[in-house]
């Protein structure tokens, strides 16, 4: 029988390092309240990070973990659960791990749909070593890398994520723990590489990155929560929706220009084509609000099943079952 | 080079180099006869030597590929320094290999290629067959290519699969003469081309026209090698790259894991990672990366569940590797890196071998990471250090690099088949259940290895990772002294591994005036340099390390028995320098070259008898 835990047993003795008022710590809640839900077994669980603020999160789980080297969380979490696909693997990265230095290794992982669960701590910035610019900062971004602002276009990882063929993508903000569990629920039971973005506030070094849509007062217009099978409907007053204007997505409000809540798209997050998908994470402000949720979470095979079922096929087939067996097998021959 | 001096012929050993464009099939023929040679009970050595472009432009010098093989009735240590037949197919391969040729050979060449397009494609200003400058060797000028279109042309092949069947013939007249039997090579190709029976009886056809022509025209009177005097029993010829893949899954078998193997292709290590690729059904699992990083990484992820973790690669992936082996060395996991060395520094030449990689796996990491440091010496006994590195791995909990090179990797001798009984037992280090001393950094005091726990084990939860860790609870620490012990105890891990490998060997008597050291996979020609040397009555030994990082314990006493050291390696003296900072109390003379080529056993007794 399974044994089952708590949240609460999910906390190592090691004492939280983070800063005070880092969103890191509300992630790690987040983790900690959705694991016991997903039904895997305390010890099956594996977590694994490269460096930087964020990948220190495996010292504070009181679950078997791995805190690598810069960048290569995704091949090592990639190999490890290759090797046992018994565990549950979780991917803790930022964006300069995940998107700079890791970049080759995340798109890689996702390309092969291994079943793994990246998250993502997406600051804009550079926190561990006190304030560079990431791929993810805006541009013209002024930080102690770019005094006259950063000339580079950003990365958006969910579209680098549908780029690679990936199969869930998902984002939230990092101090919504309802939502940012629950999609951590669901990303550990979709069978592939999930990719789960969170929008997580650096106190120190880039307060307020995400301020304009995590405003208390406007966050309602600001935002979209996305569920499959239900419209796309956001707003304070619950009156604006997003439409399908030619191949654009379009903001509109209910009541205007004859519009009604049928016009109003449904979102479809298992749908194979990614174009909505697309259309849905590349939603920026001010003229969109930004869409946060499971935005797509599609059925293909894994990595490591296609990889079971080549080996239990050859084992199948072939005549040789061990070593003795290999060394005989063809051209051989005997020296009297 | 003075070709004068390699004039003598042994009777009781051949040199044959089969040279042509590299689309010439010129690698396949040399491997046909060798493995007839070996299937005649001759002992045999072969080494191939191709470009890195797969095609460079046909007839010319730069698209030159070759392979030499060495076969006699009398241990064979080495492919040969010299040939005692060149076939050469075209102006080009002549020209490029002539220097490879004793004084006195015989010289087959493809008369039909010999045109004045070609001629010029090879550089020659006049034609070779007919200057004059080919005098004193003996040349089978034949005309291989119209024979063969000859032969098949009531077939319905075209005309560019026909000449495709060229090198058959001169297969054929290498198997006159010396006397060699048709039919392994025959059961070969009906193997190889069962679903297409026109090749079968092509190739089939070509190469008897390929015999009866030598035959027909006196070549050569036919010359007989007896079967060698080797040990008794089942064999089967086996280069490096097979033999490491082989000794790596025959230590998963041993140790009862499954082996995962995570690389990237790169010259001249590919062949591991293809041939483990194809042992899914004995549970081998191959993970092709996005890059030699991840190829580490990927095993660095495997090793962590309690797989037998390897890597393979080449210098330059070595190289790109160096971060990852200190966090392997860091978190004190099995990991065996494989680096088939070719010629460097960076790209370098790809397809070359050499040994300059010693100090980058023995040094070449950032911080104090030591690692255990093995090399193989012969392409069979790949198995055996490559069974060793796992085996090390598994038992001390820290990373191995086994260095091949690119002569052991693609060059074949005989192997004698081992039984997997034979072989050591490997004992890992796996907890499966909680016990007083079962967490993850409890150590034994015999190696300091700790325990391998793997994610799964219920109750045995713990953290692993880059930063230093404290000694007793594993948790990260930035204390002082904590950081002094734990980086004196990862160098005393691999120094213990001093106390269970074996002692240096001394080939030859165990003092003397002078003492040849190699290591790796110089060993056949130093070994047959020094056995040259004894045999005009020098006092010479030879030392050869398989052990590099610990050094045997008894290095010293070895050492101290002779009057003169001389280290050879295909370096500039990595090994000397590294013997110079280990055993300081001795000097050492030195041998280097960096040609991309193996060494001579000319050049070897040369230097030497200089000492003695």
């Amino acid at each position: 029988m399974t044994k089952s835990y708590t949240a609460k047993e999910l906390k190592s003795s090691v004492g939280v390092k983070w800063c005070a008022g880092c969103g890191d710590h509300a992630i790690l809640n987040a983790l900690q309240k959705a694991i016991p839900e997903t039904g895997v077994v305390h010890e099956n669980i594996a977590i694994v990070s490269g460096i930087g603020c964020s990948s220190r999160l495996p010292y504070y789980m009181e679950t078997y973990g791995m805190h690598t080297i810069h960048g290569r969380a995704s091949a090592i979490a990639s190999g490890l659960k290759s090797a046992n696909q018994n565990l549950q693997v979780w991917q803790i990265t930022g964006d300069g791990d995940c998107l700079a230095i890791g970049g080759n290794h995340f798109i890689h992982a996702i390309r092969r749909n291994i079943d793994i669960n990246i998250i993502l701590f997406n600051n804009e910035i550079y926190g561990l070593t006190k304030g560079q610019y990431s791929p993810t900062s805006k541009k013209g971004q002024i930080t102690k890398t770019s005094p006259y602002g950063t000339i580079e276009q950003p990365f958006n990882p969910g579209a680098l994520t549908i780029g690679a063929q990936g199969t869930f993508f998902a984002r939230a903000i990092d101090v919504d723990i309802a939502l940012v569990s629950n999609i951590f629920v669901q990303a550990a039971k979709h069978k592939g590489t999930s990719v789960i973005e969170i929008l997580q506030n650096c106190v120190i070094f880039n307060n307020g990155a995400h301020g304009y849509i995590t405003d208390r007062e406007e966050k309602e217009n600001r935002q979209i929560l996305l569920e499959h099978g239900k419209p796309m409907i956001f707003g304070k007053n619950r009156d604006k929706g997003i439409v399908l204007n030619g191949l654009d997505l379009q903001v509109v409000t209910i009541g205007e220009n004859g519009i009604t809540e049928k016009d109003i798209l449904v979102h479809d997050a298992h749908m194979q084509n990614p174009i909505i998908h697309l259309a849905l994470i590349n939603m920026k402000a001010p003229d969109f609000p930004v869409a946060v949720g499971i935005i797509r979470d599609v059925n293909a095979e894994t990595y490591e099943s296609l990889l079971l079922a080549q080996e239990n096929e050859q084992i199948e087939k072939s005549s040789i079952t061990c070593m003795d067996e290999l060394f005989m097998h063809g051209n051989t021959y005997e020296i009297v | 080079m003075n070709t004068e001096q390699h004039n003598t012929q042994e009777t009781d050993n051949v040199t044959i180099r089969f040279t042509g464009d590299s689309g010439d099939g010129m690698q396949l023929v040399g491997t046909l006869f060798s493995d007839t040679a070996a299937l005649l009970g001759n002992d045999i050595s072969t080494f191939p030597d191709y470009p890195s472009e797969i095609r460079a432009p046909q007839g010319t010098i730069s698209g030159v590929s070759g392979f030499q093989v060495h076969f006699g009735q009398k241990k064979i240590y080495t492919p040969g320094d010299y040939a005692d037949v060149l076939v050469a197919m075209n102006p080009a391969a002549l020209k490029a290999n002539l220097k490879w040729a004793k004084q006195g050979a015989t010289i087959i060449v493809d008369a039909d290629t010999f045109s004045e397009r070609n001629l010029q494609k090879a550089e020659y200003i006049t034609n070779p067959l007919e200057d004059g400058s080919l005098r004193g060797y003996n040349v089978i000028a034949a005309p291989i290519s119209s024979q063969t279109q000859k032969t098949l042309a009531d077939t319905a092949l075209d005309n560019k699969s026909i000449l495709r069947c060229k090198n058959m013939f001169a297969l054929g007249i290498t198997y006159c003469i010396f006397n060699r039997p048709l039919d392994f090579t025959n059961s070969y190709f009906e193997e190889k081309f069962a679903k297409y029976p026109e090749l079968i009886s092509a190739n089939k056809r070509v190469l008897r026209e390929g015999y009866i022509y030598a035959e027909n025209t006196h070549a050569l009177p036919s010359t007989h090698i007896a079967p060698a005097n080797i040990e008794k029993g089942r064999y089967r010829t086996i280069n490096g790259n097979t033999a490491t893949a082989w000794g790596l899954m025959a230590a998963a078998e041993k140790a009862n894991l499954p082996l995962f193997l995570g690389s990237y292709p790169i010259t001249p290590a590919s062949d591991i990672l293809q041939e483990l690729a194809c042992h899914k059904n004995l549970r081998v699992r191959t993970f092709q990366a996005e890059d030699e990083i991840a190829g580490i990484c990927t095993a660095i992820g495997a090793s962590y569940a309690g797989s037998l973790a390897i890597t393979s690669t080449s210098g330059p992936g070595l190289a790109l590797k160096t971060e990852a082996i200190g966090l392997a060395v860091m978190m004190e996991i099995p990991l065996v890196i494989v680096n088939v060395q070719r010629g460097g520094p960076s790209t370098g030449l790809p397809t070359k071998t050499e040994q300059a990689d010693l100090m980058q796996a023995i040094y070449g990491r950032n911080g104090e990471a030591p690692c255990i440091v093995i090399a193989a010496s012969t392409p069979s006994n790949c198995f055996d250090y490559a069974f060793m590195a796992a085996k090390l791995t598994l038992e001390h909990m820290t990373p191995v690099i086994l260095l091949t090179d690119g002569f052991l990797a693609n060059g074949s001798s005989p192997w004698k088949i081992k039984k997997m009984a034979e072989l050591q037992n490997i004992t890992h280090r796996i907890v499966t259940e909680k016990t007083s001393n079962a967490t993850a950094f409890e150590r034994t005091d015999e190696t300091l290895a700790r325990n391998w726990v793997l994610p799964g084990t219920p109750e045995l939860m713990h953290r692993i990772g880059s930063l230093e860790k404290d000694f007793v609870t594993g948790q990260a620490s930035h204390a002082p002294a904590n950081h002094q012990k734990m980086v004196s105890l990862r160098q005393e891990k691999v120094d213990r591994v001093s106390q269970v490998i074996p002692e240096l060997y001394v080939h030859g008597d165990a003092s003397g005036d002078l003492l040849v050291v190699g290591w790796g996979g110089t060993y056949g020609h130093l070994i047959s340099a020094v056995e040259r040397l004894r045999n005009q009555g020098k006092k010479v030994s030879l030392a050869h390390f398989n052990y590099i990082h610990p050094l045997p314990k008894n290095t010293a006493e070895v050492f101290a028995k002779f009057k003169k050291i001389i280290v050879c390696e295909l370096n500039m003296g990595q090994f000397a320098n590294y013997l110079r900072m280990k055993m300081q109390d001795f000097t050492y003379e030195q041998y280097n070259k960096v040609q991309g080529l193996p060494f001579t056993v000319e050049e070897i007794t040369e230097a030497c008898s200089k000492h003695v």
